[in-house]
């Protein structure tokens, strides 16, 4: 009989943790591959407004940014809505500069696949959005996307 | 004399920092995918004192003041039924009905001969419209677009558009479903 219970009473064997280490880095390389540093500080505020028929805007290189929000810091700089372009504020006459820049940095072939992604608060009147939306059109840039999230109207 | 045997390095702290790295890059990670809904500028106009001629029938006039409002065919509209109404104007309607666009015989591979609208959806905003406002009108334009591709994808291919998989047929039913929205020259009108 009691050649079935030696092992009991001893306490439950520790488990073996060697390959914890290897189970980490898997973990880790996973999301260094995922990860996309962001790149411009945001110096408006951009709450996107909702869509349901959205489509998903993949080859992030080939994307520029315009954001359009009221600053952050309202007490320095106001309440009005203003234009983001890398990391600055700017004026609508700086857009087409921009956009020769972004240009300009993509290689020769995929020029012509370039997309504007217009980051804009929801509460921003139209009235700057289409002047950008003209500057676009005379600088070429023709391929745009209004940013929005995903959500029932 | 006897070898000796080379230390063992003690590899316990390696856990710890995979860890520390691990999150650091949980922390730094942003794994949202941009969405939006995405259109096409048409090219500047080189002569703007030259209008472009389209039937009264043909054009469904949206416009939305400065305080969200709409006015959809000179009356006053709502954002809950312009789906339907932009719909219901896109769809083709043959033989010929003076109160619909007009229609467009196209001869589409995979398709076959079909009509198609001509009727064109003309959005104008004002400089004061909210940004949001100009965004809901947009979807719900594209949702009535959308809704009639999958009719034509359910209809000739047996399953809804964005589920269309060979290349030629999300082409074909591009085709026989145009989306046409035109966007109006911006205006200065008065001050603001």
């Amino acid at each position: 009989m009691s050649k079935f219970k030696t092992k009991k009473g001893k306490g439950s064997p520790a488990i073996n943790t060697s390959s914890l280490p290897d189970i980490i880095f898997m973990l880790l390389f996973f999301f260094m591959v995922t990860t996309v540093m962001r790149e411009v500080t945001l110096r408006v505020k951009v709450r996107l407004p909702q869509a349901t028929e959205v489509q998903k805007l993949d080859k992030k290189s080939l994307v520029m940014y315009i954001y359009m929000g009221p600053p952050t810091n309202a007490a320095v700089y106001g309440t009005e809505s203003r234009i983001q372009l890398n990391d600055q504020f700017s004026r609508v006459e700086d857009v087409p500069e921009f956009i020769a820049r972004e240009r300009e940095a993509r290689n020769e072939a995929d020029r012509n696949f370039l997309t504007t992604s217009l980051k804009v608060h929801s509460e921003t009147k139209m009235g700057i959005v289409t002047d950008v939306k003209q500057e676009l059109r005379k600088s070429g840039a023709f391929r745009i996307n209004y940013s929005t999230l995903k959500g029932q109207n | 004399m006897a070898r000796r045997a080379s230390p063992e390095i003690n590899a316990g702290s390696m856990a710890d920092i995979a860890f520390l790295l691990l999150i650091f890059f949980l922390v730094t990670t942003t794994m949202d995918v941009d969405t939006g809904i995405t259109r096409r500028l048409p090219p500047p106009v080189e002569n703007p004192d030259e209008d472009i001629k389209i039937k009264e029938r043909n054009i469904l006039n949206v416009l939305v003041n400065k305080n969200d409002r709409l006015l959809v065919d000179g009356k006053v509209g709502n954002i809950a039924t312009l789906k339907d109404v932009a719909k219901d104007f896109m769809i083709p309607v043959y033989p010929d009905d003076p109160n619909h666009p007009e229609t467009e015989l196209k001869t589409i591979d995979l398709i076959g001969e079909i009509h198609t609208s001509k009727g064109v959806i003309s959005l104008k905003n004002d400089r004061g419209t909210s940004y949001e406002m100009y965004i809901m009108v947009q979807n719900e334009l594209a949702r009535a677009f959308n809704e009639l591709k999958d009719e034509m994808a359910q209809k000739h291919f047996g399953t809804r558009f964005d589920k269309l998989i060979n290349e030629d047929e999300i082409k074909a039913v591009n085709e026989a479903v145009p989306v046409r929205i035109s966007e109006a020259e911006p205006e200065n009108i008065g001050d603001r």
